[in-house]
């Protein structure tokens, strides 16, 4: 699906947790995130601390989209 | 004496559970457990499996250092004649894990290695250096992947020469065989075109190589005059779920209003995804799709906007096919609604 919204002309970055499996499938711009069920959370902490993190990663997506990339580049949080 | 097996297998095969268990850290049993009793009833005791491994799916993608060190110290104790993992078919995580370790088996331990899955699963990546039976897209196919898969271990544990893939049922690694066609090479490249003038699947003798990449886009300039859509193969629905996407294989995406939505919420959204434990995403949905952060960073002036629509599929077993076609359309949608750029998020 990233490689469409790509194709369309779009900038997109993928949020994953497995990023092998995003390489694979094509994405130019990839964040790592936590857990396959709670990719941007973590249930164990609290509500504030999980958004706390949930700001960091969202940033770092923005930061990808910000960056000029010209291979698959995954941006390490 | 029989040749030694050991089989590694998921947390469903093994029985333990679905997704609500696909956490599970690795474990080893004695013999054959779930599809390995189709395996040993095919070998008809000149094979044996000697000790199973059971690994969440989840556990592996994420802890595949820790997995795999594991996995391969047990299965250098045991010393198999050979190491077969899965058949996975079309499930993503399994794959990857049977694709990967057997990978690690054969490279760290030089002991010979046998997997199967379907061929869009993401582990048949590896198929050019793990041998990797084709099956099915679902478990359904058990009954034709057992057999094959058997037959394929025995060859290869007595020395045999294996033949062309066509024959032997694993997936094209690049190596090619020869052999003698039924029919010469006119007549079937006549069929082949009757078939292909008549609408009817036709299989290629030389597929063409695929390397559909997409070169990535230009930079965002500007964030702050910058309109973001969000869109998830993570299941992400109102709740109820009105679009009715399948919970695997899912047939449509849906297309979803958040203007003026500030925070997803147990009562207004759920995931309609059957992959992976709903538990979390369920409580709190923007732990899939964040749009409470960015409804924030819209708010400080961080991001010019956040679109007022978002895409959503389910990511689970759903044909690649299928994906190309949702993404293709909505990709049209938001370039025609003026959005710059896109946060895509997956389970």
């Amino acid at each position: 699906m990233v490689k469409e919204i790509e194709r369309a002309g779009i900038p997109v970055v993928h949020m994953c947790t497995v990023t092998p499996i995003s390489m694979t499938v094509g994405a130019n711009r990839i964040v790592p995130t936590i857990a396959i069920p709670h990719p941007l959370g973590n249930p164990a902490l609290t509500l504030e601390e999980e958004k706390n993190i949930r700001r960091k990663l969202v940033s770092r997506a923005l930061e990808a989209l910000t960056t000029e990339v010209e291979d698959q580049t995954i941006f390490e949080v | 004496m029989s040749y030694r097996v050991v089989h590694y297998i998921n947390q469903f095969f093994a029985q333990i559970g679905g997704e609500e268990m696909a956490h599970v850290a690795p474990e080893l049993r004695d013999g054959f457990v779930g599809p390995g009793m189709a395996l040993n009833t095919a070998w008809k005791g000149e094979v044996e499996i000697v000790k199973t491994i059971v690994c969440g799916d989840s556990y592996f993608a994420e802890h595949e250092k820790e997995a795999t060190e594991q996995i391969l110290a047990w299965v250098e104790a045991e010393k198999p004649d050979l190491f077969i993992a899965g058949p996975a078919f079309n499930a993503g995580r399994y794959g990857y894990a049977c694709a990967t370790i057997c990978n690690a088996v054969q490279e760290k331990l030089g002991i010979r290695v046998l997997t199967g899955m379907y061929e869009e699963n993401p582990g048949a990546d590896l198929k050019n250096k793990v041998l990797m039976v084709a099956t099915t897209n679902s478990a359904a196919g058990m009954r034709k992947a057992a057999p094959t898969m058997a037959a394929l271990a025995l060859k290869i544990l007595k020395g045999e020469k294996l033949g062309a893939c066509v024959e032997e049922g694993y997936m094209p690694n690049g190596i090619r065989v020869n052999f003698f066609e039924k029919e010469r090479g006119a007549k079937r490249a006549v069929d082949m075109l009757v078939k292909k003038l008549n609408g009817q699947p036709f299989t290629t003798e030389y597929p063409m190589p695929s390397f559909d990449r997409v070169a990535p886009n230009k930079a965002i300039k500007d964030l702050s005059k910058a309109t973001i859509a969000l869109c998830t193969s993570g299941g992400i629905v109102p709740k109820g779920n009105p679009d009715h996407i399948e919970s695997s294989s899912a047939s449509h995406y849906g297309e979803y209003c958040i203007a003026g939505v500030d925070d997803l919420t147990a009562e207004t959204y759920e995931t309609a995804h059957g992959g992976y434990d709903p538990v979390y995403a369920n409580a709190d949905a923007d732990r899939v799709l964040p749009v409470d952060i960015l409804r924030e960073f819209e708010k400080e002036g961080k991001i010019g906007k956040l679109h007022d629509y978002y895409y959503s599929t389910v990511g689970n077993g759903t044909s690649v096919a299928n994906a190309k076609k949702f993404a293709a359309e909505y990709a049209q949608k938001l370039r025609n609604a003026g959005v710059h750029a896109v946060i895509m998020t997956s389970t």
